[in-house]
């Protein structure tokens, strides 16, 4: 595994309000791994995925993010997101009366110009975006309802799958994509996650609870508390946590 | 993000040009040989001389309304020209080619051809320019077909019966105080008459442009539908940009026979004042319609996104039984302006319906406040109204009002009201983004989805206009 890492977290400390939430995290993802962040409620899981995002309620205050070799920081959350950096939300957000297939094209066309690849004309677009649909079983009707409008939690969650599967990232983060979710429900949105799994694309998994990691296996989990790594370790670690309880590593 | 919002709803004005022709403006100030002086230049008759006079009588002694959510300084209609004509050697123009060449330059400017090569296909065109109409296209396909499309200076001269019987049938001269003046002075505006049974072959179209400083702009739009017939209109207009405040007090009267069915379409964009509030246009609208006969419908479409003060509230008298009557509005205030806009339903028939969609916009330091009012006659069995008014936020310095007034007579009506209020979340801008899509261009798209149930009711040029206004009026809104 000697490839160029993909993405390098060193030190980064991150606050909200004079708040400190990451207290210097380190973490090297490279091209094809499934990195999984565990960690009990308030450890700063959630706040990892949405600085790498580039949300703006949080103000980075000390290390550094490389991305493909450039300083992330550098980078509005668009430029992020076409550079290849998805995040699939915890809690998707409606807009209403912006259909899911006008909001999907502007993304992807976004991102494809960024490639410098063509605009998609709408027919192969829409060939494209009902293909995927069918792969995550939601109907096509699904794509002319808003975005994410009286979207129930469950298709709210498989809307982020399409959504990463549309605009095929380099690394997705996937913020506790579990929560709210049957078993089900669960199961149909990792296998979406799995389709997309391959050498070059890598994952960035936060969740509480190891039982999405039954699905989604990953090659490192990290354990999270008061934003520090406090431990890391295989596949093995999830389990160990999920048996023994938070309170064993802090 | 309030400071990159801030930046966002910056914009420029793009008709805001000047057109340099020479004109012909009344000295400011208002009497009654203001009045009959306008008459006079119209070649009008004795009865609507007479007319006027009444109405300016009845302004003399009306108030100002204060009611509205309006702050501006006292307008002073003495400061006021109130007629203004490009200069031509006699009467005006009798056809398009004795037009200035400048005139027919600036309406192309604006996106709207006259001469012949290059009219917009499908659409009648009437221009008015500062206090005349310079032209109307396809006057004679309309013809072939009955239908009679004209200026109304033309009409009161051709057509005087059925001026006579309809002017101010449905918007009295006392009716406001704005009313009362445009019945004064009014200079021009449009006229149709559609024949019985007649569907209008082509979208019909009035393009205002108020030109010269320093002069209001009063124009008065009749439209007769007769039993059986239907048209739909579409009203565009624009004005420079001046430091100097200008007025426009139009009044728009609606008339559907039985069975009849107008649709009127308003785009809205007079010059809104620069970003500190400086200038732009005080617009005073009177706008209602009369559904007369049993079974005709009116439907009221409207963007507004210009002006520095909207005051306009397009109303529907349902007379006729089994009447609609409806409403659709987007209001976008940005900047400094202010809108107090909304609509009347008045039942008065029965099993008369009505529907009222309000999409209210505030951005920058505007308000925005909606003014609706709702009334069911005792004799208005089985009347029906459903309201929704949204209004959307974008930023923390503007604000959206909602006026709602209900008067029920009959306690058979069922009457709804949904009201919203949301904002433009920093979630929803940073779910866009974390998509790939620039801010700018997401703070559009949610507007324009906050505004489609409006935006489909517009004929299909005008929503993909529409929509591009409202990116425009947007621009700089976040960014």
């Amino acid at each position: 595994m000697s490839a160029t890492p993909l993405l390098e977290v060193k030190d980064l400390v991150a606050e909200v309000d004079g708040k400190t939430i990451l207290d210097g995290i380190s973490l090297t993802v490279k091209p094809g791994e499934v990195h999984a962040i565990m960690g009990p409620n308030g450890s700063g899981k959630s706040t990892l995925a949405n600085v790498l995002a580039g949300r703006d309620d949080y103000q980075v205050v000390g290390g550094s993010v490389t991305f493909k070799g450039n300083d992330l920081f550098e980078l509005e959350p668009e430029e992020r997101a076409r550079e290849g950096i998805f995040l699939a939300f915890q809690y998707p957000v409606e807009i209403p009366g912006v259909s899911n297939m006008q909001f999907l094209k502007a993304s992807v066309d976004a991102v494809r110009k960024h490639r410098g690849q063509d605009e998609l004309d709408a027919p192969a677009f829409m060939k494209l975006a009902r293909e995927h649909c069918k792969e995550l079983k939601l109907k096509p009707e699904f794509l002319k309802r808003g975005v994410n409008e009286g979207f129930s939690g469950g298709e709210k969650k498989r809307n982020e799958i399409l959504q990463m599967a549309l605009l095929e990232p380099s690394l997705a983060l996937l913020d506790e994509t579990d929560s709210g979710l049957d078993i089900d429900a669960l199961q149909v949105a990792a296998e979406g996650v799995n389709a997309l799994r391959n050498e070059a694309r890598s994952f960035i998994v936060v969740t509480h609870y190891q039982r999405l990691l039954n699905y989604i296996v990953p090659d490192y989990v990290h354990v999270l508390a008061g934003g520090k790594i406090v431990k890391s370790g295989g596949r093995e670690l999830a389990l160990e946590l999920e048996e023994k309880g938070y309170s064993w590593i802090q | 993000m309030s400071d990159e919002i801030n930046a966002l709803i910056r914009r420029e004005y793009e008709a805001g040009f000047v057109t340099n022709i020479e004109s012909e403006t009344l000295p400011p100030g208002l009497n009654e040989e203001v009045v009959r002086v306008i008459s006079a230049k119209k070649n009008e008759p004795e009865w609507m001389l007479e007319w006027r006079l009444e109405a300016y009588r009845k302004w003399r002694e009306m108030e100002i309304p204060t009611w509205a959510h309006l702050k501006h300084p006292p307008v002073d209609f003495d400061a006021i020209s109130y007629y203004s004509s490009p200069k031509s050697k006699n009467d005006g123009p009798k056809s398009l080619d004795e037009v200035d060449p400048e005139i027919l330059e600036t309406f192309e400017k604006l996106g709207i051809p006259l001469h012949e090569r290059a009219k917009l296909a499908g659409v009648a065109v009437d221009a008015v320019f500062d206090s005349v109409s310079i032209g109307t296209t396809f006057k004679d396909d309309l013809a072939k077909a009955g239908v009679i499309f004209c200026s109304i200076s033309e009409a009161i001269r051709d057509y005087p019966e059925l001026i006579q019987k309809y002017l101010g049938s449905v918007v009295p001269q006392q009716d406001n105080f704005y009313a009362a003046l445009n019945s004064a002075v009014f200079s021009d505006g449009s006229f149709v008459y559609i024949p019985k049974n007649t569907r209008c072959p082509m979208e019909l179209s009035t393009y205002f442009r108020i030109n010269e400083l320093n002069t209001g702009q009063f124009e008065r739009t009749l439209i007769v539908a007769d039993e059986g017939s239907q048209v739909s209109y579409l009203e565009g207009c624009t004005a420079p940009m001046r430091d100097e405040n200008q007025l426009h007090a139009a009044v728009v009267e609606l008339v559907a026979l039985g069975n009849a069915d107008i649709k009127y379409s308003t785009v809205q964009n007079w010059y809104p004042g620069d970003e500190n509030g400086k200038g732009g246009i005080y617009n005073f609208v009177t706008k209602r319609g009369v559904c007369d006969g049993a079974n005709s419908k009116i439907s009221w479409t409207q963007v507004e996104t210009g002006s520095a003060i909207t005051w306009k509230y397009p109303s529907v008298i349902l007379r006729g039984d089994n009447s609609i009557g409806e409403f659709y509005s987007v209001a976008l205030t940005n900047g400094y302006q202010q809108a107090d806009t909304g609509t009347k339903m008045i039942h008065l028939g029965k099993n008369t319906k009505s529907t009222i969609v309000s999409k209210g916009i505030s951005a920058g330091r505007s308000q925005n406040a909606y003014r609706g009012l709702v009334r069911i006659s005792p004799r208005a069995d089985g009347a029906r109204n459903h309201t929704q008014c949204d209004s959307l936020l974008i930023g923390d310095q503007c604000g959206a009002h909602t006026f709602p007034y209900i008067e029920n007579k009959n306690p058979d009506a069922i009457l709804e009201h949904e009201a919203t209020t949301s904002k433009v979340s920093d979630d929803q801008l940073f779910l866009c983004r974390q998509r790939g899509i620039d801010e700018e261009k997401a703070v559009s798209m949610i507007v324009n989805g906050f505004c489609k149930e409006v935006f489909k009711e517009l004929p299909m040029e005008f929503a993909v206009e529409a929509g591009k206004l409202l990116e425009v009026s947007l621009e700089g809104a976040v960014g």
